[in-house]
């Protein structure tokens, strides 16, 4: 049984059909990556699956659980975290309060805990602990938003364009974390523009062409099929 | 402070720095103070000149009572609009509802006449259920949408009590309501403004330690985050249905209860007296004040009576005794909206955050034993 499946999930926004029966898995431990032009559905996919959009129809289960109908707060508590298209940090809080947020359903002593794994894979945000997140630089508000959704201990991490508006340098530090993130044993599922490092990363791939997925398949595979390297790749 | 401070003698410094450290972790004790501080000054500062020749001592009593009031009301507005971000325009319809649910159970109207007491906490109870009711249907709304909603239900309530004549007796309004005894110890004497001036500080007193007790719970921490990014907040788990009910319906207890007491103090309640401009005038005080800050929407509210009810009302007094030609002809308290509106005005070009900005504390969730991490 996969960790995360979406099968044949339809979701509109008003009349617009915007995911035209998207099925897709993650297993346990992998990365997957979602690959589309502007307008795709990655985003749609992801705010699908984290409840903030419901699918007309279709089912999302998570461990065979079905948890298409449920409000994003259970969604969370269940294990799947989704670090937010545009980072999102909450601005006028410190770097430890939107922490706290990202741990918002949990209580006890673990909590302390996760501080710390936290700042173990980002040290900048140690560095930043009390500073107010809205005067961060891009690249650590991206930080702080992957480490809010860490906090909540997922088992599966929504990642949506964490490339967005970085240097390329720290695109490459962000994806070295992600990578990090799932040695530890969090599945990802990865949103991106930048293909070519998301399928660097990542175990499998689908490619989502105007709300339906045309392609599945394994990361190094979709790197070399010459149609996804002409349309995603500029190669 | 520290600026203050440092100017004083040494022990006297140390004393501050000591009392400053122990108030600050034990916050509900310092407003206890604080507030202790303000009854005791207010009145003494009233007798001082120039202010004691504006009118008698009674007089001063009775409207700081009532300025006390809207400074209740907007704390209580500031919980909706301050911390959680949702934009209330029909405010003064829970206060209104808390008035007629005194008004009708302690009154000669119904002939029935049940203690004020146990009416405080139901008239904030009905608060909450409206305020619930009212939040429902409108939690997919924002902004402008929800604002212009609540707008609808700030008439609604009104409306209802003036058309409703058989229960609410229509534009005359209920009268000769009970004044808030306490049974075989005490009764109030309407000629004695005093008793109802220190009910009114202590219920400042519990109501400004609920909030702040809230501001720095979870469900504050929720409210903020909602305000901040409402997708982010959900996002992290937060569930944004309750929490924004939870915050319409604190809002909604805290104008219910002060509600009661205000058809008390006054013994009439008619729904003239809470139409749109009482919600606007709460707002505006939130605004000047500061939003989010409760100290400073509680002044904001209190100043904002003050001038409109004492100084407008002397001044114009004033130019007609002096019979100053064409000043003396100025009813000056019809320019209390034109003083609101230019202020408002000022304050969004000069100072949008309010005359004391909301400074955020860095707040940490306690853990399990109290302490704070």
């Amino acid at each position: 049984m996969a960790l995360l499946e979406l099968k044949d999930v339809n979701t509109y926004y008003g009349a617009v059909h915007a995911l035209r029966g998207v099925s897709l898995k993650v297993e346990e431990g992998e990365i997957v990556t979602l690959i589309g032009s502007n307008g795709a559905g990655k985003t749609t996919t992801l705010r699908t699956i984290s409840g903030l959009e419901r699918a007309r129809s279709g089912s999302i289960t998570l461990n065979g659980q079905s948890i298409e109908s449920l409000p994003p707060h259970q969604i969370v508590a269940l294990g799947i975290s989704h670090a937010p298209e545009g980072r999102r940090v909450f601005a006028r809080m410190s770097v430890r309060e939107n922490l706290e947020m990202g741990a918002f359903l949990r209580r006890g002593a673990d909590v302390e805990k996760d501080f710390q794994k936290v700042f173990e894979l980002f040290p900048r945000l140690k560095e930043r602990e009390f500073q107010a997140a809205g005067t961060m630089s891009g690249g650590e508000q991206q930080m702080l938003a992957i480490g809010r959704a860490l906090m909540a201990q997922p088992k599966i991490l929504l990642l949506d364009e964490p490339s967005m508006g970085l240097a390329p340098i720290l695109v490459e530090q962000i994806f070295d974390i992600v990578k990090e993130i799932n040695q530890r044993g969090t599945a990802v599922l990865l949103v991106e523009q930048n293909a070519m490092m998301a399928l660097g990363i990542a175990k499998r791939g689908y490619i989502l062409q105007i709300g339906e997925v045309t392609l599945g398949d394994d990361a190094a595979k979709l790197a070399n099929n010459p149609k996804v390297k002409e349309a995603y790749l500029g190669v | 402070m520290s600026r203050l401070t440092s100017r004083l003698p040494a022990p006297l410094a140390r004393l501050a720095a000591r009392l400053t450290t122990h108030f600050t972790s034990h916050r509900s004790q310092g407003i206890f103070f604080a507030i202790v501080a303000l009854g005791i000054l207010l009145p003494i500062l009233s007798r001082v000149p120039p202010f004691g020749a504006l009118q008698s001592i009674n007089a001063w009593t009775n409207a700081f009572t009532i300025a006390v009031i809207y400074s209740i009301l907007a704390i209580g507005l500031n919980v909706v609009i301050g911390f959680a971000g949702l934009l209330d325009l029909g405010y003064a319809a829970f206060f209104a509802l808390g008035g007629y649910t005194y008004a009708l159970v302690a009154s000669p109207f119904l002939n029935i006449h049940l203690p004020f007491w146990p009416v405080l906490i139901i008239g904030a109870i009905i608060g909450a259920i409206f305020g619930v009711l009212l939040g429902a249907p409108t939690l997919r709304l924002r902004g402008d949408y929800l604002a212009i909603v609540t707008l609808g239900f700030g008439e609604i309530v009104p409306i209802t009590l003036l058309n409703a004549d058989k229960f609410t007796a229509g534009t005359i309004g209920i009268g000769g309501i009970d004044k808030p005894n306490i049974p075989g110890l005490y009764n109030f004497d309407l000629t004695n403004p005093w008793p109802f001036y220190i009910l009114v500080l202590a219920m400042l007193a519990i109501v400004v330690i609920v909030v702040y007790r809230l501001e720095d719970s979870k469900i504050g921490r929720a409210w903020e985050a909602i305000r901040e990014d409402e997708l982010a907040a959900e996002s992290s788990g937060i569930n944004t249905t309750i929490s924004k009910l939870q915050a319409f319906a604190v809002g909604a207890a805290i104008a219910g209860f002060i509600g009661v007491f205000n058809a008390a103090k006054l013994t009439i309640v008619a729904p003239d007296m809470f139409g749109f401009v009482v919600s606007v005038s709460t707002l505006s005080a939130v605004v000047l004040g500061g939003m989010g800050n409760v100290v400073g929407v509680g002044i904001g509210a209190f100043v904002i009576y003050l001038i409109q009810s004492v100084f407008l009302k002397q001044l114009s007094i004033l130019f007609t005794q002096l019979s100053i030609p064409i000043l003396k002809d100025i009813d000056f308290l019809q320019f209390q909206y034109v003083l609101y509106g230019a202020a408002l005005v000022i304050m969004m070009l000069r100072r949008p955050q309010g005359i004391f900005p909301a400074r955020r504390r860095h707040r940490t969730f306690t853990d399990a034993t109290g302490n704070s991490k």
